[in-house]
Order: structure tokens, then C-alpha cells, then sequence
């Protein structure tokens, strides 16, 4: 399942997010910020990790991109071509200053998909073999997300509510 | 110093966040358009999650989802759910934060005529000038 096309995917990843970036046209870019998205959902469904694929697929390809393409229609269509500034100085130097400590600091993570990761043999293996005795699931992410987590799910929600009503408060015609 | 540069090709999932990251991190920064700062951001979310789930990843492992529920369980054969679990939270909660950034935009160019940084800094000094003159007068 893992590593035999993992370098054409990533290349896709990074083409659509580089078209996200340079299109001049807003609209363009939003389109190829869907595209991104779901070529995201195919990666992650390829790590193994199906139900944040189905989440991706939905909720950030979906709706993310509904939600620009509104404000994109509700904001003038002339507004969408964009000027580029050039770089300041310090942006030129800070960034790629930036890039080469995060890469220098590649040697000290765990090998990609290394079964005896730190994050993999600390506390997960638990979940993974006591999960069906505590909830009967047979979906392990589905019995920490709505069982062991439960809390902070309802919290998710308590965000979103928020995000909400924040939304329907600023878009009020008559304010 | 050789031996981060072969570990950095060993990681083609550290490599692919780190360009993502900082790209989507260097958009925000610079561009004036506010819809293009949020694509920005909204990079930099998604490059941070995936990095999350990359490291969930394990050889030879399939999804978690629990194949057989009478044998005994090999925690090696399953995908690391935790990680998961915690990004399926931070994807949904950044759609609704960007959701509120875009309700922001709408907002500010309903006042202000313009998404460009630029132009709503000049437009602001406008009406603060003309505030101060109605000001002066009384």
C-alpha cells in the first residue's frame, strides 16, 4: 500500500499548491486550491489514514472551496487580478533562513514509515489493541474521536458553533 | 552537514511540509490581497496536518480499522489512529476559522470598496481626515 507512488503524488501536492501561489487570477487560484485539497485526501488515504481523507474530500476541498468562491463572488470581479510587490530584504533573508534550520533539522525526526517511530510505540499500540474490549468499534479512530475523546469533540463543536455565529454577526446587511 | 542533506531526500514527507509550509508562510507575509493571504494560510494549515498524518504512517501497516474483532490484535499492522484523530479535529476547526477570515474580507470590502492591503490603508486615512475636518468645523 505504502511507498511504491509516493513521489508522483507528492510532486501533484506541490505542483497544484506552486499554481495555488503564482496564478495572477484569484479565481484560478481558489480552483487549483480545490484541486490541491483533494489531491491532499488521495495522499493521506494512501498513509492509511481513510477517515481524515473522507474529512479533506468534505469538509476542506468541499466546503473550503465553496466558501472562497462566495466571498470571490460576493467581492468585485475587477478586485481579482492582482499585482505582486516585490520582496522586502528582510523577507529575503528571514525565509530562506528558515528553510535551511527546518531541513537541518530533518536528520533528527524518525525515518517516513518507520513501524519503531516514537509515535508509534509509545502509547498508540494501547489504543489500538484495547479499543474493541472498551467500546466494541472495530474503527479505532472513531473510538478515540467519539468515545476516549468525547469531550474535546464537543469542543470541536463549541468552535464551530462559534465560527458560526461569528460569521452570520459580520455578514449582517443591516448593521 | 552531508548527512542532512541525504536524510532530507530520505523524507520526502518532511521535505514536501517544509516547502509548503514556508511558501503558504512567505504568501501571507507578503501579498496585499487579503483572499490571497487566507490561500496562504490556508496552506500552512493543511502542509502542518499532513505532516501530522506522515508521521502516523507505518511499513507494511493498513488503515486503523480493526480486521478481525475475535483474534488478538497486532498494533504493528495498524496505521497510528492518533494522529488522525487529532487532525480530523484541526481541519475542520481551520475550514471555520478560515470561514470567519472570508466573512472578514466580505466585511471589510463591503466598507472599504477593495481587498488590496494598500488600498484600505489609504481609504482608511480618507475617511479618518475627513472625520477630522468634520470634527474641526463643529
Amino acid at each position: 500500500m505504502i511507498f511504491s507512488f509516493e513521489i508522483p503524488l507528492l510532486l501533484l501536492l506541490l505542483v497544484t499548491a506552486a499554481g495555488a501561489i503564482l496564478v495572477k487570477d484569484l479565481m484560478s487560484a481558489v480552483l487549483l486550491l480545490g484541486s490541491y485539497s483533494f489531491f491532499l485526501s488521495l495522499v493521506w488515504a494512501w498513509l492509511g489514514a481513510v477517515d481524515v481523507a473522507f474529512v479533506e474530500a468534505v469538509v476542506g476541498a468541499g466546503l473550503g472551496t465553496v466558501l472562497f468562491l462566495l466571498t470571490l463572488f460576493g467581492t468585485a470581479p475587477k478586485d481579482t487580478r492582482l499585482r505582486r510587490p516585490p520582496p522586502s530584504l528582510a523577507t529575503l533573508i528571514v525565509f530562506p533562513l528558515l528553510g535551511v534550520l527546518l531541513l537541518y533539522a530533518a536528520d533528527d525526526l524518525p525515518e517516513f514509515g518507520n513501524p519503531k517511530s516514537p509515535a508509534s510505540v509509545h502509547i498508540s499500540p494501547t489504543y489500538i489493541e484495547q479499543s474493541y474490549q472498551d467500546t466494541r468499534t472495530p474503527n479505532v479512530v472513531t473510538a478515540v474521536l467519539m468515545d476516549y475523546r468525547s469531550l474535546d469533540t464537543m469542543g470541536e463543536t463549541v468552535v464551530i458553533f462559534t465560527a458560526g455565529i461569528a460569521c452570520a454577526l459580520l455578514l449582517r446587511r443591516n448593521s | 552537514m552531508v548527512d542532512a542533506f541525504f536524510a532530507v531526500f530520505q523524507r520526502p514527507n518532511y521535505l514536501t511540509f517544509v516547502v509548503i509550509f514556508l511558501w503558504g508562510f512567505y504568501i501571507m507575509v507578503t501579498r496585499y490581497n487579503l483572499v490571497k493571504k487566507l490561500i496562504g494560510m490556508y496552506l500552512v494549515q493543511t502542509s502542518v496536518i499532513y505532516f501530522l498524518v506522515s508521521i502516523s504512517a507505518k511499513k507494511g501497516a493498513t488503515v486503523p480499522v480493526l480486521l478481525s474483532t475475535t483474534e488478538p490484535v497486532q498494533a504493528a499492522s495498524y496505521a497510528n489512529p492518533l494522529p488522525h484523530v487529532l487532525t480530523l479535529t484541526a481541519i475542520v476547526v481551520g475550514v471555520a476559522t478560515t470561514g470567519v477570515g472570508l466573512a472578514l474580507c466580505a466585511a471589510i470590502y463591503r466598507k472599504y470598496g477593495s481587498l488590496d492591503e494598500q488600498k484600505i490603508l489609504e481609504r482608511m486615512e480618507e475617511i479618518e481626515a475627513l472625520t477630522n475636518k468634520k470634527f474641526l468645523k463643529d
